[in-house]
């Protein structure tokens, strides 16, 4: 009798430690830490914690929050088994939270971890993250300022030939002998993008001789404060001509901020008024071939530039002279040949410069197996 | 009702068409119409989408107490009345400040993301095949794919060197240059042509069966 009690107590022993050795108990989510997201304008706290091995049988992660003196919140949906981090951008600023991470198994046992500190997001006003673009652009800056000061002191400075832009006077040439207007479009853009500012140089530099030859210009505006910055630089032009009493207000006019319907008026404008020359310079987009087509069947003289790539092959098929890209930009330093804008062209080519060997380098590296070129421009950007 | 919108859509499309023979009073009808409603669109679309949320509500839940936060909202309005100087011609001067804040705002936010996406991103991407060429995980083609992109991009960058005269060696990178700028545009042109005939068809698609009933 005592020997079968023996061997009933021994089998029940073995039971339980076979069964305690098979169930799956889930390990806890270890040094779950909760810190203000770093770089953000503190509308974020990133959790972390480690990652679980393999065999844990963890499914998954759900996120649990606590407002000081409130209750537990779930956040987000359940997070892959893999996830270490998770960054909670649903939290309100000013208050603070403590979190709690729990593991899921594919049986739906769950374990939570240790609840974190309380923690509050706060916005920084400088990017860390940014300080090598930073850097690159001060290298940038450095070389243009520096050639702006050797273009002042009095040296040459060459600028290749652009045939889009020895056409200007062309046009403006032609306009004037045949006794119509010129229409200068800046396209659609805002008045603080760059092919808007670089084409109101431009329209500067038109507008300067046009005021010599007294041939009306024309300047339909897509945007109200584009059309009045546009007023300004046509009337400083004229100004700075000598001929104040040429300019007409009336002739720089805002039509539509309407894309299309600004392309109807201006073509409107171009079969009326058979406009000698058309400029079509800054930033279009599907209208381009609209315009350039109108103004290609009045037969005026057409100079159009653009660094919308998918609207260039439209300006190239449709008009006399297309300014490619950063020919655009250019123009206001060929135009002009005020030291100023010919130094920063420059600077412009040295920045390219750098380009040019970086990728040249960083080709040969990558060849040899050497990476720090691609890292640090990962870093970078 | 749904008929009468169909009509009229159907008539103005008819007569922004006609401007493909020449200029004439029905095209001249519907460019005026276009304009008008556009410009009285963007309007009410200014009004309630940026007048009133961005200034009114906030000067009002200041004003009531609600949030004292929207005060700060005076500044931006005095900037943006500065705009109105121009109907004055003695105080035209002030229409600069608000104009030198746009566009050294706007200078300020698209500069570091030009030089990061166009140019630190772009070269990144110029070199990054080399890399797994050297590990040799690069197709026969992809290597092929690596070698045109780095000439294209050489050849294209030396185009538009501006102070460097074009003669020499720096001629012919030029010439290679244009010719893939060409290559591109050439592609460039045939895609969106054909998305230009697509909008066509659906607009011949819309008169035939919408307006005409000719087509199921």
């Amino acid at each position: 009798m005592i020997k079968i009690i023996q061997c009933l107590a021994v089998c029940l022993v073995l039971c339980l430690s076979v069964s305690t050795g098979f169930s799956q108990v889930l390990p806890p989510p270890s040094n779950v830490t909760a810190m203000d997201t770093p770089n953000d304008d503190g509308s974020s706290i990133t959790i972390k914690w480690d990652a679980a091995p393999e065999d844990s049988g963890i499914s998954g992660y759900q996120i649990l929050r606590r407002l000081a003196g409130g209750g537990l919140e779930e956040v987000g949906g359940i997070l892959p088994a893999g996830t270490t981090t998770y960054v909670d951008s649903t939290i309100e600023k000013g208050n603070a939270y403590a979190y709690i991470v729990r593991a899921v198994s594919a049986t739906e046992a769950t374990v939570e971890s240790e609840e974190t500190a309380p923690v509050s997001g706060s916005g920084e006003w400088f990017h860390t993250g940014k300080i090598p673009l930073l850097v690159a652009m001060l290298l940038f800056s450095a070389a243009i300022v520096w050639n702006i000061y050797d273009a002042r002191s009095g040296k040459e400075i060459f600028v290749r030939r652009i045939p889009g832009l020895e056409a200007v006077d062309e046009a403006i040439g032609r306009a004037t002998e045949m006794g119509r207007s010129i229409l200068y479009s800046l396209g659609l853009g805002r008045v603080e993008e760059v092919p808007t500012i670089a084409s109101m140089t431009i329209l500067g530099q038109v507008a300067r001789r046009t005021a010599d030859y007294e041939t009306p210009l024309r300047v339909p505006c897509r945007d109200p404060i584009v059309m009045n910055v546009v007023r300004e630089v046509v009337r400083t032009a004229y100004l700075d001509e000598g001929r104040p009493d040429v300019y007409n207000e009336e002739n720089v006019f805002f039509l539509t901020e309407s894309q299309f319907a600004y392309a109807a008026g201006v073509d409107g404008i171009m079969v009326r008024e058979k406009p000698a020359a058309v400029f079509l310079q800054g930033q279009f987009f599907a209208e381009s071939l609209i315009l350039a087509e109108t103004g290609n069947s009045i037969g005026a003289i057409q100079i159009a530039g653009t660094d919308s790539e998918h609207q260039l092959p439209f300006f190239i098929a449709a008009c006399d002279y297309t300014l490619i890209g950063e020919e655009l930009y250019a123009a206001s330093a060929y135009l002009s040949r005020e030291p100023m804008l010919l130094g920063s062209l420059r600077g412009q080519d040295w920045g390219k410069l750098f380009i040019f060997g970086i990728i040249v380098l960083g080709v040969v590296l990558e060849l040899a197996g050497v990476n720090w070129i691609t890292t640090l421009l990962q870093r970078v950007s | 009702m749904e008929l009468f919108g169909i009509w009229v859509a159907a008539l103005l499309t008819l007569c922004i068409y006609s401007f493909l023979y020449q200029d004439n009073p029905f095209y001249r009808f519907a460019e005026h119409l276009f304009v008008g409603i556009s410009v009285g669109y963007g309007i009410v679309l200014s009004i309630h989408q940026g007048l009133v949320p961005f200034a009114l509500k906030p000067l009002w839940a200041a004003l009531t107490g609600e949030s004292l936060s929207g005060l700060i909202k005076l500044i931006p309005i005095g900037v943006g009345l500065l705009f109105f100087a121009r109907l004055s011609p003695q105080h035209v001067w002030l229409i600069r400040y608000p104009i030198a804040i746009l566009i050294g705002f706007g200078a300020g936010i698209a500069i570091p993301n030009v030089l990061r996406a166009n140019i630190f991103e772009q070269t990144r991407g110029t070199i990054e095949p080399f890399a797994a060429m050297h590990a040799g995980t690069l197709s026969g083609f992809g290597v092929f794919e690596a070698i045109l992109m780095v000439a294209g991009v050489v050849c294209t960058l030396t185009y538009f060197f501006f102070s460097v005269e074009h003669r020499g060696p720096v001629k012919w990178l030029s010439k290679v240059g244009i010719a893939f700028l060409m290559i591109g545009f050439g592609s460039a042109f045939g895609n969106t042509v054909m998305g230009r005939v697509a909008l066509l068809i659906q607009r011949v698609d819309f008169l035939l069966s919408d307006w005409l009933n000719l087509i199921s």
